[in-house]
């Protein structure tokens, strides 16, 4: 059972739509069948943002939107206040974190892995802006194993060129190895 | 546009179709951008600034002006395409009966949308589907490739000379226009050869051999025959829709035909459904299978011309049958889907039951259970000696006060 869904939140302008995308990109570069798409609805800056990820070895067939991820990407950390942002998480979930702050206690019952870097302050360093979707990618790698860094990077060349896209390799780079897990 | 093995692209649906529209390189694109087409007019009205293109790209200021440029376009001879969705779509409504009238071979893509209000931009198949008397051949798509194919082949059925009708595809609305999927592309230079040149039929700009094109009819014209001729094109289109689909099956060895059964041979109770849901009604066909349910399947892939006939003969055997409309007709006896099968039906010996479902109305998500759910009423009815109530039954329908309030 490879099948897998990811569940991204972010706010609008941190690139969540763009990240479920790359991930979608790194996925189809190891062959697997992939999905991606946003909670489909209006797109403002600031905005929580949902958007979505699914991987397998067999032809994707739901059309569903996925209420019951397996692993969680917080882009915006003021997110963890949201009531409903873990709804649905299957038990043994991961939580991928963007977080000034390490965590000391699983956030909610279903987290039984969670990878925290401080995506915002990589980014703020590597790419000028505070764009941490990349770094939280390669995280996600690192986390859950689903999918090699070099299958994240050559993800990101699919949607990105030039300077941005070298910029962002660095940024994915540093979430892939400075991110710290912790399992409960 | 993502690659993701070599022939495999990960794209989103509107990616796949301004694809196929980059490689049929019309002479003429008319559009205006709406939610959930947006992303169409966007990407090729960028191949157009980018050169990659030779179309003459025409902006217009509503939908409205957009198929009427269209119209004038194909009318002077141009291979001339579109695309639209929801209110878009209810604009061009006088001019939808326009391009089919002067038999104008204008290919649109409709990314299907509801109809407000409330105001709504999410999938259900309500634009589309109340288009169905103007006159233009409709094809529906499951997924991102049949997006792609759906395009390609929608401009060859347009323009065969025993057709000569302005076609339009559809496909689900965000669904599959704005969620990645796989899709394999042809290549340039095959699609080239597969949609040929375009050879106009009395265009406006062949000055040597002048036409006029929508006169007055007079007071004692020849309206009534050229609405028979109309539908006389519908009904050769059968023939050149598959045809054409066979040929396209040569070339890609992906076969389509006038609808797409899933295993159907031998099943007591089937789903007909339309779009993107086919993809989740086939999951839970197999798992009813797996519990040896007789369960079935059949997607709409043309939905006019309607092959009733091969409707009447692909669902000879089932007992029961279900359709499941993302649209209603209200106050009809069901949804539109629903009174089509109905009727291909009623001359089927012996005479199948036939359940109207609706779902997924303003985008309202679908699940496989709700779709077990349906499953679950046609065999409880397949079981049952008497007839059971033709009532809709609705699927994933809130319950609320002011429903209830309404049903008093």
């Amino acid at each position: 059972m490879l099948a897998k869904e990811i569940r991204f939140h972010g706010r609008g302008g941190q690139g969540a739509v763009l990240a479920a995308r790359m991930l979608a990109s790194a996925c189809a570069v190891e062959g697997k069948y992939v999905a991606s798409f946003p909670m489909f609805g209006f797109e403002r800056r600031g905005m929580p943002v949902v958007a979505f990820t699914r991987f397998d070895d067999q032809p994707i067939r739901e059309k569903t939107q996925v209420y019951a991820p397996d692993a969680l990407v917080v882009i915006d950390p003021t997110l963890l206040g949201i009531r409903a942002l873990f709804d649905g998480l299957k038990p043994e979930g991961i939580l991928v974190l963007n977080s000034p702050r390490p965590l000391v206690e699983a956030p909610h019952p279903s987290v039984h892995k969670a990878a925290v870097i401080n995506a915002t302050a990589v980014a703020l360093c590597e790419i000028g802006r505070d764009v941490p979707n990349t770094c939280l990618l390669g995280a996600l790698a690192r986390a859950t194993g689903w999918v090699s860094l070099d299958s994240v990077l050559a993800g990101l060349a699919e949607h990105l060129e030039g300077d941005m896209l070298k910029k962002n390799i660095r940024n994915a780079e540093r979430g892939y190895h400075e991110v710290e897990v912790l399992t409960w | 546009m993502a690659k993701a093995t070599p022939n495999v692209l990960a794209v989103t649906g509107n990616e796949a179709v301004a694809e196929a529209m980059r490689q049929i390189d019309p002479d003429v694109v008319c559009a205006y951008p709406i939610t959930p087409q947006t992303e169409i007019v966007q990407l090729y009205a960028q191949l157009v600034a980018d050169g990659k293109v030779s179309t003459e790209f025409v902006t217009a200021e509503s939908e409205h002006s957009a198929m009427s440029a269209a119209i004038g376009a194909a009318a002077a001879g141009a291979r001339t395409m579109t695309a639209t969705s929801s209110q878009g779509f209810a604009l061009m409504w006088e001019l939808l009966y326009i391009a089919s009238s002067y038999r104008l071979p204008i290919v649109m893509t409709v990314v299907n949308r509801a109809l407000s209000g409330p105001i709504n931009i999410h999938c259900d198949h309500s634009d589309s589907i109340g288009g169905r008397d103007s006159g233009w051949i409709q094809i529906y798509g499951e997924n991102h490739q049949q997006a792609y194919d759906n395009c390609l082949q929608a401009v060859r059925i347009a323009e065969h000379p025993d057709v000569r009708l302005p076609v339009m595809h559809m496909y689900d609305g965000y669904v599959i226009s704005g969620a990645i999927g796989p899709l394999t592309p042809l290549e340039d230079s095959r699609v080239r050869e597969f949609i040929g040149p375009y050879q106009p039929v009395n265009p406006l700009l062949d000055v040597q051999h002048p036409v006029t094109v929508g006169p007055f009819d007079g007071l004692h014209g020849w309206y009534f025959e050229h609405k028979v001729a109309q539908n006389l094109a519908m009904e050769r289109a059968y023939q050149v829709l598959q045809d054409v689909a066979d040929e396209f099956a040569r070339l890609t060895g992906r076969q389509y035909g006038l609808i797409d059964p899933y295993r159907l041979e031998d099943a007591e109770i089937a789903i007909v459904v339309v779009g993107s849901t086919a993809g989740t009604t086939r999951l839970v066909v197999d798992q009813l299978r797996a519990k040896g349910v007789k369960a079935g399947m059949v997607r709409v892939r043309v939905f006019r011309p309607f092959p009733y006939h091969t409707f009447a003969q692909a669902l000879q055997h089932v007992k029961v049958v279900g359709v499941l409309d993302r649209a209603d007709s209200f106050g009809a006896q069901g949804g539109p889907v629903f009174l089509e099968i109905r009727a291909a039906l009623y001359d089927n010996d012996p005479r199948p039951q036939v359940l109207p479902f609706i779902y997924g109305l303003g985008g309202r998500d679908i699940f496989p259970h709700d779709i077990e759910q349906a499953f679950g009423v046609l065999d409880e009815a397949a079981k049952r000696v008497r007839r059971v109530s033709t009532q809709r039954r609705y699927l994933n329908l809130r319950q609320g006060r002011g429903l209830e309030h309404e049903r008093k």
